[in-house]
């Protein structure tokens, strides 16, 4: 494995290997929060913040106490055990501490536990090897990445809605038509950097 | 329900309902692992198992566990089957485990699993809660199968690494790049829309 920058690993999870259009993670709160630009944008800022928070807890945990422990194989119930500890307590400080942000937020909450690209993305941090910063710059940029797919397909979604759609490809047809439009135009970024 | 009918459940979960094409639920996984045959059917096998066994087991316990404590229970009880799953895979088909990568993992949030468990398993008794998630399994592996068999010949000429086309196909790489898959998804819930409708107007 070649030691790579963690600015590309950055830029590479947003662009190139975006989390929905290269990796399909996350596409179930993708096509059911697309409906409205607000919604999408406060979902997809709630995804980023616990997929750089989660990401850095997974790491510490997974290397400072699984590996010495011999216990790599308990990591799936471990990560997501964590990650629905974290948002219940991200849910509850919010609400003490920041009211407004919590009623912006908060109803995406509970959603985000069950989020794949949540578990997904540290599952490939463990996979590929990466190191504390490489992750880091991987959660950020991959929930960075999520936001930019969701509120372009909301944007697109708010337009053709009046369209006259054929009654089977209506709502979540469309919307993956246009899903795959959109992979499309992103495939022209894989010449930027490439990782694996 | 005191009364219920396996072929009716099976029914259900396999075309009637079938979890991807009319509930839209678990597709994350279900794109991505499509770009193989081999993959779709593991995969497909192993979220079979994990969902049926969970069901069975999480409507097992349904009468002793506190309502509000039960999400993390089945969180739980489905981590510990793909557990299973995994450990199996890497044991006897490393390449495959390679190949899945993550997903495999995955399978612990994907939503068929959950939905079946909060919809059918937390209510009914342990059979019927197997046959339903094992339905539900099966109709999720078809439509994983179908995608599959589409992009690979397409894209390689082959099913399941066997060359089926001769030299003369020109592979179309698209197929095997993500958004193939998407198109092919709603191609799927369209026919699949389209079928279910001409049936409905029939009966009328």
């Amino acid at each position: 494995m070649i030691e790579l920058n963690p600015m590309i690993i950055f830029v590479a999870a947003i662009f190139t290997n975006n989390m929905i259009f290269s990796n399909f993670l996350g596409m179930c709160s993708y096509i059911a929060v697309s409906k409205e630009i607000p919604t999408s944008m406060g979902l997809g800022q709630a995804v980023t913040f616990v997929l750089a928070c989660t990401s850095v807890i997974n790491y510490l945990i997974y290397y400072y106490i699984l590996v010495p422990l011999n216990l790599e194989f308990l990591r799936f119930i471990i990560f997501i055990v964590s990650i629905a500890a974290f948002v219940q307590l991200l849910e509850m400080l919010l609400e003490r501490y920041l009211p407004n942000l919590y009623y912006a937020l908060g109803i995406f909450l509970p959603l985000i536990t069950v989020n794949c690209a949540i578990l997904g993305v540290s599952l490939f941090m463990i996979i590929r090897n990466y190191t504390f910063l490489q992750s880091f710059a991987f959660s950020v940029g991959a929930g960075i990445g999520w936001t930019l797919a969701i509120v372009a397909l909301a944007g697109i979604r708010q337009r053709i809605k009046l369209d006259s759609v054929p009654a089977g490809l209506r709502g979540s047809g469309i919307a993956l038509i246009t899903t795959g439009l959109m992979a499309l135009a992103f495939m022209g970024f894989s010449g930027i950097v490439q990782i694996q | 329900m005191a009364k219920y009918s396996p072929t009716k459940i099976m029914i259900n979960g396999i075309w009637e309902e079938n979890p991807v094409l009319v509930q839209l639920i678990g597709i994350c996984s279900t794109l991505a692992v499509t770009n193989n045959c081999m993959n779709s059917l593991i995969m497909g096998l192993g979220l079979t198992f994990v969902t049926g066994l969970s069901s069975f087991t999480i409507s097992l316990i349904r009468k002793f566990t506190p309502k509000h404590v039960r999400m993390m229970v089945q969180v739980l009880i489905i981590a510990v089957f793909v557990i299973i799953v995994d450990i199996y895979l890497r044991a006897f088909m490393p390449e495959l485990s390679k190949a899945l990568g993550p997903y495999v993992g995955l399978i612990i949030t994907n939503c068929i699993i959950m939905g079946r468990a909060e919809a059918y398993a937390q209510n009914n008794p342990p059979i019927p809660a197997l046959i339903d998630g094992v339905a539900n399994g099966i109709g999720y592996t078809i439509v994983l199968l179908i995608i599959a068999v589409v992009r690979e010949l397409l894209a390689f000429g082959s099913l399941f690494g066997v060359k089926l086309l001769g030299d003369w196909w020109t592979p179309w790489t698209i197929a095997i790049m993500p958004p193939s898959a998407f198109f092919l998804l709603a191609t799927l819930i369209w026919v699949g829309y389209n079928i279910k409708n001409k049936k409905s107007e029939v009966a009328k």
